[in-house]
């Protein structure tokens, strides 16, 4: 399988990355290049095998559905590019 | 009396002990040394005060006869590990100004134990990457030269400072992650030492992910023995990541002199590439005589589904590595590019925070989970992640105790060589390594011998689930049979 222009568009999309038409084509290339080599991968005949979901056997931890973190508000925003009295501040996305 | 920085991980800790110099001598020593190696971009932060407290403290603990297991040891951090109050990037402009909040689990139980840190090292963007090239700080130079030439080589990737600082003796050992082979191929590059040990082994919290069902931490340095004494702080059972495996922690260092006498270890017939240089074929005969002097018993085996791992790594790798850097979104936290709308706005911050490399896996994420491909793609991929699983899973129920191959298809190559045209030229780097992660399993990089060109090649052994400590013996036993490796002189 290849990818054409239109594609390449939407993936970006959907990555939510931004690409300009001038990066359209070299990434058509580059992505092409990788799926041509994970190609040979349906020479593998996969007919009854488990796909993998758990690397080493474990059962799935779980804990107390108790709190036993937080309160720390400030911490959380520290980082934030903008933020207001511990909010995250973003572009208005409703009317 | 020597350079202090010329001590390995082992000297300097039991020298500390015997008190022949000072915790703060050791971490002065190196602080000096760091900023005397400015010029291999190693560390994307040196924190001398934070060292230099550190070290005071190890003074009084070691003074007051309370030592802790890595008192007064000076270490770098790969830049992947959240430190608290200290500048955690991952080598990429999204997080160009991210301060932690909190420590990830294995550098607390590093401190825990008394290390100090000189500061962040280098690393390729996320990990992603075999050479440290697409780090947003610059490349790493390896300390390594090809002999009579001044060529800038790199130190291999992702964790290239990790892997060039302990070579260049900026640090006693250094923290490191490996999804592909990020630990053992650098480690293979610059004449020192990696283990990646068993998914679970090491805590994931607080590390930067990348893709989280390959990604594990695990230490590079000088020698074995000094890997050991890392790892053995750096594993055990973390609440906080469900994946973290529950299991106790041995003395990994007990291990090291436990000797091969009586194993079977499998030497296998895929691990023959086109294009192997002859030398590496022959580092690799002379590595199972080693290990046949030493009383292993070398068996002829098969790994049938090794030449499927590396392309079915680079459908699961990226496929994680969309969804976990899907968190980047200028938002709450990193980069964050103004746009008219949401959607512009998360477009724009990532298309502006995320590198060429990091940007065309998520898109190859992103297009393999995507609907239509899902099946075709990741389902399959995981499907044979499996068969590569059982390959392993076959030849340790028949007897075999480990695996013999070469860490790496060359030796280091040159800055700016590899990759510029076709990705998947830099993605062959990690065909040895790859197979270990997508079977969860232990591998452990030593340091094996020179090329014809003066550069350090590393053998790669592969182990059973949890039992590292045989990695570490057999290690060992390569070691001593190769020789100590001389780490170049500094030119820098």
């Amino acid at each position: 399988m290849s990818v054409d222009e239109k594609t390449v568009r939407r993936i970006a999309h959907l990555a939510r990355i931004a690409v300009s038409d001038a990066d359209v084509p070299h990434l058509q290339d580059e992505l092409n290049a990788i799926l041509k080599f994970v190609e040979e991968l349906n020479a593998v005949n996969v007919e009854g095998v488990e796909p993998m979901t758990s690397v080493t056997k474990m059962a799935m931890k779980k804990r107390q559905d108790v709190v036993n973190d937080g309160g720390y508000a400030a911490k959380i925003v520290a980082n934030a590019p903008l933020s207001e009295d511990n909010y995250f501040m973003v572009p208005k996305v409703v009317e | 009396m020597t350079d202090l920085t010329d001590l390995t991980l082992a000297e300097a800790r039991d020298g500390l002990r015997a008190k022949q110099f000072s915790a703060s001598e050791l971490a002065k020593a190196h602080v000096a040394a760091v900023e005397k190696g400015r010029l291999l971009n190693a560390y994307v932060l040196e924190t001398p005060d934070k060292a230099l407290a550190m070290a005071a403290e190890s003074e009084k603990r070691i003074a007051a006869g309370e030592a802790r297991p890595l008192e007064g040891v000076p270490l770098g951090i790969k830049d992947l590990f959240c430190t608290e109050s200290v500048r955690t990037t991952a080598c990429s402009n999204i997080l160009k100004n991210f301060v932690p909040q909190y420590e990830s689990t294995v550098t607390a139980q590093l401190w825990r134990d008394g290390a100090v840190m000189l500061g962040k090292l280098n690393n390729d963007e996320f990990a992603m990457g075999s050479s440290n090239e697409t780090s947003c700080f610059g490349p790493v130079k390896s300390p390594w030269r090809r002999a009579g030439s001044n060529v800038d080589l790199v130190p291999g990737g992702s964790s290239g400072g990790s892997a060039a600082a302990v070579a260049a003796r900026l640090c006693l050992g250094a923290t490191a992650t490996d999804t592909g082979g990020s630990i053992r191929q650098p480690a293979a590059f610059t004449g020192t030492a990696g283990i990646k040990p068993t998914y679970g082994r090491c805590s994931r919290w607080g590390i930067v992910a990348f893709a989280s069902s390959l990604d594990q931490a695990g230490p590079i340095a000088k020698t074995v023995r000094d890997c050991a004494i890392l790892l053995t702080s750096m594993a055990g059972h973390d609440p906080k990541d469900t994946t973290s495996a529950n299991v106790p922690v041995p003395n990994f260092e007990a291990a090291v002199r436990r000797g091969v006498a009586g194993l079977t270890i499998g030497i296998p017939d895929e691990y023959r590439v086109d294009g192997m240089p002859a030398e590496i074929e022959a580092l690799w005969q002379r590595g199972a005589g080693w290990l046949k002097s030493a009383g292993a018993n070398i068996v002829e085996v098969s790994l049938p589904h090794t030449k499927y791992a590396l392309p079915a790594y680079y459908i699961v790798a990226p496929a994680e590595a969309s969804s976990n850097l899907a968190r980047y979104d200028g938002v709450r936290y990193g980069l964050r590019v103004p746009g008219r709308d949401m959607i512009e706005l998360y477009e724009k911050t990532r298309a502006e925070g995320f590198g060429r490399e990091v940007r065309r896996r998520i898109m190859i994420g992103t297009y393999v989970l995507s609907a239509g491909y899902y099946d075709a793609y990741y389902l399959r991929a995981q499907k044979i992640r499996t068969l590569i699983k059982q390959d392993f899973e076959k030849l340790y129920a028949q007897g075999v105790d480990a695996i013999l191959t070469p860490a790496t298809p060359s030796a280091a190559f040159g800055i700016g060589e590899k990759g510029s045209a076709d990705p998947v030229e830099m993605y062959l780097n990690d065909v040895f390594t790859v197979t270990v992660n997508m079977a969860g399993l232990p591998g452990i990089s030593v340091p094996a011998g020179l090329d014809a060109q003066g550069l350090p090649l590393g053998l790669q052994l592969i182990g059973r689930p949890f039992d590292e400590e045989t990695l570490f013996a057999a290690g060992q036993v390569i070691e001593d049979a190769a020789g100590r490796m001389s780490l170049p002189a500094a030119w820098w």
